[in-house]
């Protein structure tokens, strides 16, 4: 598909990277000569100096026949302009970054559809959201949602106590007779799709698939079960603090936010009255643990600086705090907070990307089924898809048993009406069925992708 | 530095050359000549060595930069030039290695300057090669292998940055093998449409598609003695308009191919080439107008010249050594000034030269008014002072390896007239040159370490320098 992407920041980077390994035809358009030379050193793209408004330029780099266009510069204002443009101009999708929470409340329906913009992304509330999720199920390092709520996929950390070291997934089965499915294991730098073969060991991270419900009842049974997070602490006053307080708010939860910004302060305690707002710097030690550090539930490091969330949620983690968060922003840190014991890392990009990839997918192709949603897990080395499949697809009515499936792949649920399903070699796929695969190394566009030879 | 990605992909370009070769095997194989065994052992060692540096250097990642694309470009030209010197040398038609690989380099430069005394004599396969190798270097054998081989890089930008010419690259469309694509068949089309002109113009096959590949490659190699100095006007006619399209960026093709005339016909680039080209007709036909004495030839042969000179392609329809001294000034300054960037032809580019006055004038403004600011816009575009420098460090460094080379070439017996139209022709890629090596005789006599170290200076004009001296510096194959 042919893509333009306005705005090559730390967000536009991220997406043309994934939408080139995609195998998309990229343009990319920014104000600054330098940006453009390095992103067409690294990118196999073509670019274009100026403004995502200026009409010529976008004739130039011909939007009439653009499939999407992507507006993801630093101005909401620029972004929708340009889009509307875009869309007057011929593209067929357009896809705006709107994040001032000013526009994000009821006018944001209204301003969608009077300027035909496809889809609207705002990248704080975002990750707001999957912080919330995380912070729902502390267990978890990480928790996807298919299918609406119906099933669940949780990353979790085996930690070197764990129960599940050392053993194999099919005894698995029989220690723990509630209906789950370990979909994925990553290992060092490894991803594997694992049989029941697999021998789980202590430092791997697995991902489990299964209805909430079944997953509560797991993880309580391993012991790991770790209660929701009720005293939250925020670093940082930022628009995704905002609205991850706003959401633990309307959830009964509370919230403390620590900023050093005064003027923050009293915006946010007007807006939010019922969170706490702390003046002060959050690097002093001091100050965290005389707001409570040792008591809270959750500890989340929000401010624009990665360095700073990952040496404070540091300290929250020796702290003995039972659930820390940080949002990182740059990959290169990912790692090494990981390797600093901070196992619950938030990135931004990475959230944006995932959500742009899938809907590129979702425009490109739906042949017998279409793409619902889409994670990429491990680094970008797995990827969950869930499909929606149509009544004549030709996985239908076949014992999974029987189906030929790609190497590294592995159908683990399917939802049906209302009913998930954990699925058995019996079980089959059926019209209608929305399927829950993971896959490691194959890309999957349509559901017939998962079978070893097309026909 | 990726060694491993740099040998492999070298290693692509050779199995690329193996297969090229199979066409003039083709050839011999239909004249049944007796050099068809040299071109088959030389396209068998070239699929052997080729597939053997594929197979031995599997690169752990395929990332490269700048320097590995320098590398890559150098390696490559300099392998190609060095096998495909083989077919001459083991068919005995050059016995000299140093001579063979001279015509091979002059071939792949696009240069067309030969040390073949007697050109009728070589055998068809072997003029076939020659001409070939022309239609291969013009548009360039990396951008070749880059639109047909899969996975060459993500980072192939700095390959193409390194092999095509100008003073900034850029691409079409935004993938590079669909950039590299589109080029290629516009090549191909436009070669083949001379083809077809020119054997309505009562050429024979073998002859057209010959010089239908000198002249894509604004190469020059002839297959006569003198040039095309007998064929008949209308053949010459339609050699002298593609060369002269030949001469001409390629995004302008593209531009008129999607449709964009207006955008294709504003290239300033343009229409300063065409000027340069109507102003240099005109002063040579007023001066050679009293040997020639009628108006048709002398418009024929001065549009041909010009034609050949700007594109450094390097045909001749008369012996342009025997011209007035006017007539030849402008063609040594065209010798010079080269064809559009982004084209197949050589010399320093027209772009180059826009660029220089602007900034001349710059200048001249600046210390009129010193606190003047004035930013360039070339192409309809704001030019950025990167650009500026890299063409000023450009022109610099070509003075200096034009001097290094002239001082050594000057050793030859063959007077300053020819030393220096010997070392003009060869490192702008045009191929005759006044005097000794006019269009008339050649680079027979030349020793062989000129003939050597004018292969060299082949190489640094078509791969615009840079490439070949990172490649031969010490400090570049330290562990960096």
């Amino acid at each position: 598909m042919k893509i333009i992407v306005t705005g090559c920041g730390k967000i536009g980077t991220a997406l043309i990277e994934s939408l080139v390994s995609e195998g998309h035809d990229v343009v990319a358009i920014d104000n600054s000569p330098q940006v453009l030379k390095d992103i067409t050193n690294l990118y196999d793209v073509i670019s274009a100096c100026g403004n995502g408004t200026d009409w010529d330029l976008l004739l130039e780099v011909g939007t009439q026949n653009a499939d999407l266009f992507v507006a993801v510069t630093g101005s909401d204002e620029l972004n929708m302009l340009s889009c509307f443009l875009a869309k007057r101009m011929g593209a067929k999708h357009t896809v705006a970054r709107i994040r001032n929470p000013e526009h994000n409340d009821g006018s944001l329906d209204f301003l969608r559809k009077q300027l035909e913009i496809s889809l609207v992304i705002n990248p704080e509330r975002m990750v707001a959201r999957e912080l919330y999720n995380m912070l729902k199920l502390p267990s978890a390092a990480r928790v996807e949602t298919f299918s609406g709520r119906g099933l669940e996929m949780v990353e979790l950390k085996l930690k070197s106590d764990s129960p599940l070291d050392g053993m194999k997934l099919m005894d698995l089965r029989k220690k723990y007779p509630y209906k789950f499915l370990i979909c994925m294991v990553q290992r060092k730098n490894q991803v594997y799709i694992p049989d029941g073969t697999f021998q789980l060991n202590s430092g791997d991270k697995i991902g489990l698939i299964a209805t909430p419900v079944e997953v509560t009842k797991l993880l309580r049974s391993l012991g790991i079960l770790k209660k929701q997070a009720r005293d939250v602490m925020i670093l940082g006053a930022s628009n995704t603090a905002y609205y991850l307080a706003r959401m633990l708010l309307a959830g009964g939860n509370s919230v403390k936010i620590v900023d050093k910004n005064e003027a923050r302060c009293k915006g946010f305690s007007e807006e939010l009255p019922e969170a706490v707002m702390i003046h002060g710097d959050g690097a002093q030690q001091e100050l965290l643990l005389e707001e409570g550090l040792s008591n809270v539930d959750a500890f989340v490091a929000l401010t624009g600086l990665d360095e700073q969330n990952i040496l404070v949620s540091y300290f929250a983690e020796s702290n003995q705090v039972p659930k820390v968060i940080s949002k990182v922003n740059r990959d290169e840190f990912i790692p090494m907070a990981e390797s600093l014991g901070l196992d619950s890392v938030v990135s931004p990009k990475q959230t944006v990307a995932n959500i742009l990839v899938r809907y590129a997918r979702a425009l490109g192709n739906s042949l017998d089924s279409s793409v619902e949603t889409l994670y990429k897990l491990a680094d970008g080395k797995a990827e969950a898809l869930e499909f929606t499949v149509h009544t004549d697809a030709p996985v239908c009515n076949i014992p999974l048993k029987d189906l030929p499936l790609k190497p590294n792949t592995l159908i683990a649920g399917i939802t049906r009406g209302r009913k998930s399903i954990i699925p058995a070699g019996n079980d089959e796929i059926r019209g209608e069925d929305k399927v829950l695969i993971l896959t490691s190394g194959n890309r999957i566009r349509n559901l017939s992708d998962i079978l070893r030879n097309k026909q | 530095m990726n060694r491993r990605m740099i040998v492999n992909t070298v290693g692509k370009m050779i199995l690329a050359e193996g297969f090229f070769l199979i066409l003039p095997t083709v050839v011999s194989l239909i004249y049944r000549e007796s050099c068809l065994f040299a071109f088959a052992l030389t396209a068998v060692i070239a699929l052997g060595l080729g597939g053997l540096m594929i197979g031995l250097s599997k690169p752990r990642t395929p990332v490269i930069y700048a320097k590995e694309g320098f590398f890559i470009v150098s390696a490559s030209w300099i392998l190609f030039s060095l096998l495909g010197a083989l077919p001459f040398k083991i068919s005995g038609e050059i016995p000299s290695y140093i001579d063979a690989v001279f015509e091979t380099v002059s071939g792949f430069t696009t240069t067309g300057a030969s040390i073949l005394t007697n050109v009728e004599a070589l055998s068809k396969g072997l003029l076939f090669w020659r001409s070939f190798t022309h239609w291969i270097g013009g548009m360039g054998i990396l951008v070749f292998v880059m639109a047909v081989i899969p996975n060459i890089s993500e980072r192939s930008i700095h390959i193409l940055r390194a092999e095509v010419p100008g003073p900034t690259v850029g691409k079409l469309v935004p993938r590079i093998k669909d950039t590299a694509k589109i080029l290629y068949l516009i090549y191909i089309v436009m070669t083949m449409v001379q083809i077809v002109l020119l054997l309505l113009g009562g050429m024979s096959a073998f002859d057209s598609i010959l010089y239908a590949f000198g002249t894509a490659g604004t190469g020059g190699f002839g297959i006569k003695a003198d040039s095309l100095g007998s064929y008949s006007p209308y053949l010459q006619w339609v050699i002298a308009v593609f060369m002269l399209l030949f001469g001409i960026n390629f995004n302008v093709y593209y531009l008129i191919l999607i449709r964009r005339f207006k955008a294709a016909v504003k290239s300033e680039e343009l229409w300063t080439y065409l000027g340069i080209v109507a102003a240099s007709v005109l002063g040579i036909a007023f001066a050679i107008f009293p040997q020639y004495k009628n108006l048709s030839d002398t418009l024929r042969h001065s549009v041909f010249q010009v034609s050949s000179i700007i594109t450094t392609t390097g045909f001749a329809t008369a012996d342009f050594n025997l011209w007035p001294a006017f007539a030849k000034g402008i063609l040594l300054v065209l010798m010079f000034v080269g064809g559009c960037a982004g084209s197949t032809a050589g010399g320093i580019k027209v772009s180059r030269v826009v660029l220089m006055i602007k900034q001349i004038r710059r200048e001249i403004q600046k210390m009129l008014h010193p606190r003047s600011f004035k930013s360039l816009r070339f192409e309809g575009r704001p030019v950025e002072e990167q650009t500026l420098t890299g063409v000023n460090t450009y022109l610099g460094i070509y003075l200096i390896c034009f001097a290094a080379i002239f001082l050594i070439i000057s050793l030859e017996p063959f007077g300053l007239e020819s030393n220096f139209s010997a070392v003009t022709a060869c490192f702008n890629n045009i191929g005759p040159g006044f005097g000794a090596v006019g269009p008339a005789a050649g680079f027979s006599e030349y020793s062989d370490l000129s003939k050597i170290v004018l292969s060299i200076a082949m190489l640094l004009g078509r791969l615009e320098i840079f490439p070949l001296i990172i490649f031969f510096s010490p400090t570049s194959w330290l562990r960096k």
